[in-house]
């Protein structure tokens, strides 16, 4: 249930919308708002039945919608939408700073940002308050290899580090897109080696050659929903449980946990899932006297045999 | 009740931008339906609604409604309301069409997608942005907002208003209460941070938003804050999180096709001649403790040869481990 706060900004965005293309698609009008057309209907019958008594009786509105096009004779005052807020433009401005700062967009990010700003006026100051900076992973030229086998639709062969087993992986990708999350860009594709859409971080490319093959990604290749979190634990996942001391306590800041309860002390108890617990085995050997693991027992004996290991080779 | 609200906030709206002049109270009440006829909830009923408009961006001005009496009186002018006229090239909506969803499920989507209606609102141009944008196969960035402070910090640096909090420093287990004149949030390489005035330590501070534990409460009035000339909070959150300069060099054992993640950033890799099956490798770095802890996350791949007080670090790391 839409606030009627929420519903008058919709209607004061809604009826200029009609009155800029002259006649309007019901359905079409309802996708862009995000609403069904029995709601649609009703914004407009709203809109319609607003009278004012005095000096003179009158509606100031009239609109009609049959055939499922929407039009709108008179608006009067309210035929142009409401200045963007400062919210609104921050928003904007500073998505569009964040596009032009990867490099997406092309020259259209400056112009649009520019326009913005003017429409905007004092309401655009508030975003000069947010600032985004990325990560400048030391690269080497692999984001413009990698755009140029998007634009050009190949097949690249990858070099690709993965720490948590701290392994040189060879494999052939057809990239899918490029992304920035959470600070760092990734590139999505299809991964030929593991026959599923998979997420390389640029920071981790050791090297790119674009192959002469055109990409090829199965229509049953679905993008990473990556609003939803980039870590997504699943059901065949391990539980691990770990300790950590108060020195370690970046340790649940840095990696997604199941759950963190403190233990007093400034003590707290992790829980993670984790399809492979090689980086944990590495994650709990840093961290000495300020971890522990407590489940799986498996797991705890394999990071003392690897301590004992590496001690063995300082006699 | 709601449609009978939103019906009645509309029709003021409409009222006062057809009007040149300050429309008083009781004007309004005449002309606009849905007042009640009891004065005392009339005039509630009226403080909401006003409050309501202001909320929503509504530039309601006050003014004497003429000068022969004393009643206030609103209006809104056109110039005030209207967003300014805006023509975009086809590239830039499709531009904007990315740029909507940066915010995607964040804490400012709703405000990008508002400012989206807007824009398509006020001009027909802008109707179809997925036909360009599979046109367009950029590079797509997202901003997320996983720290509840964001919000109400993000609130109090727009309408510039100090906060207080509780904050847990990184490797610290308590918390201490803190008192922010905020200047700015900054995304830096993924994660919030609010930078401002510590009215307790009387000097600039930088907060990251994950470290803040419990409510942000606002702690003034609007427009409070005064944020010093020149202040760049980008600079300020780097300064807080700069990496020490890797100034020491460190000469290993590493067991061949091991340690890949050290010899990507290592300046020497050579065949150990006393060793088989391992490798030389010489890298910098700056901080043993951290390093060590580092070296030691290889087990039993990496051996540190020099200097010495990194080699006992590694050592005294890997049986606190055993401990």
């Amino acid at each position: 249930m839409v606030t009627s706060a929420e519903r008058l900004r919709r209607l004061l965005a809604l009826v200029p919308y009609v009155v800029a293309r002259r006649a309007v698609g019901l359905a079409e009008t309802a996708a862009t708002f995000g609403m069904t057309e029995r709601e649609l209907i009703d914004d407009l019958n709203l809109v319609w039945c607003v009278e004012l008594k005095s000096p003179e009786p009158y509606c100031p509105i009239d609109l009609s919608y049959e055939d499922g096009e929407i039009r709108i004779s008179q608006a009067e005052s309210i035929a142009r939408p409401l200045r963007l807020g400062a919210d609104e433009a921050s928003a904007l401005l500073v998505a569009l700073r964040m596009l032009a700062e990867v490099g997406g967009g092309g020259s259209a990010v400056a112009r649009l940002i520019a326009k913005i700003e003017g429409a905007a006026g004092a309401s655009a100051a508030t975003s000069s308050q947010v600032t985004i900076q990325l990560d400048r992973p030391n690269e080497r030229g692999v984001t413009a290899t990698i755009t140029t086998a998007l634009h050009a639709g190949k097949r690249i062969h990858l070099r690709y580090y993965v720490p948590r087993r701290d392994e040189a992986t060879e494999r052939d990708v057809d990239p899918m897109r490029l992304l920035v999350v959470e600070g760092r860009t990734y590139l999505e594709g299809w991964c030929r080696l593991a026959e599923g859409v998979r997420l390389f971080r640029l920071d981790r490319v050791l090297d790119v050659a674009v192959l002469d093959v055109a990409a090829s990604v199965p229509e049953a290749a679905e993008s990473v929903d990556v609003d939803a979190g980039l870590f997504r634990p699943s059901e065949a996942d391990v539980r691990v449980e770990i300790e950590l001391a108060p020195g370690a306590r970046w340790v649940v800041e840095y990696n997604p946990c199941e759950s963190v309860t403190e233990l007093g002390e400034g003590r707290l108890r992790a829980v993670l899932r984790t399809p492979d617990t090689a980086w944990i085995r590495r994650l709990v050997l840093r961290l000495g006297e300020d971890a522990r693991v407590i489940s799986p027992p498996s797991l705890a004996t394999e990071v003392r045999t690897a301590a004992s290991a590496a001690l063995a080779l300082y006699d | 009740m709601s449609k009978r609200r939103t019906e009645r906030l509309l029709s003021i709206v409409v009222l006062l931008l057809s009007s040149r002049r300050y429309l008083t109270a009781e004007q309004i009440r005449a002309a606009v339906s849905g007042y009640p006829e009891q004065e005392e909830s009339f005039k509630r009923m009226f403080e909401r609604d006003k409050e309501e408009l202001r909320d929503l961006g509504i530039p309601l001005e006050t003014g004497r409604a003429n000068a022969f009496d004393d009643d206030l009186g609103y209006r809104i002018t056109r110039q005030d309301y209207e967003l300014p006229e805006i023509n975009l090239e086809p590239d830039e909506v499709a531009v904007l069409g990315l740029a909507s969803r940066v915010w995607q499920s964040a804490e400012l989507a709703g405000a990008a997608a508002g400012a989206l209606l807007k824009l398509k609102a006020a001009s027909s141009g802008i109707d179809d942005d997925t036909v360009t944008l599979t046109q367009h196969r950029g590079i797509e960035p997202r901003l997320t907002t996983q720290e509840p402070a964001f919000g109400p910090l993000w609130e109090a640096v727009r309408d510039r208003r100090p906060v207080t909090f509780e904050h847990t420093a990184g490797g610290r287990s308590d918390a201490t209460k803190r008192t922010l004149e905020p200047w700015g949030v900054v995304n830096w390489r993924g994660r919030w941070y609010v930078a401002g005035h510590d009215s307790g330590r009387n000097a600039p501070r930088v907060f990251r938003m994950s470290r803040i534990t419990g409510p942000v409460r606002l702690a003034g009035p609007p427009g409070s804050v005064q944020v010093p000339e020149g202040t760049d909070v980008r600079e300020l959150v780097k300064d807080w999180d700069r990496a020490p300069a890797r100034d020491r060099t460190a000469i290993l054992a590493v067991r061949e096709n091991a340690g890949i993640g050290l010899r990507r950033w290592a300046r020497e890799s050579v065949p150990e001649k006393d060793r088989p099956g391992w490798d030389r490798v010489t890298v910098s770095f700056a901080d043993s403790g951290w390093y060590a802890g580092y070296l030691a996350s290889f087990g039993p791949d990496v051996i540190v040869l020099d200097p010495p007080d990194l080699r006992e670090a590694v050592i005294s790391v890997l049986k606190g481990v055993l401990a």
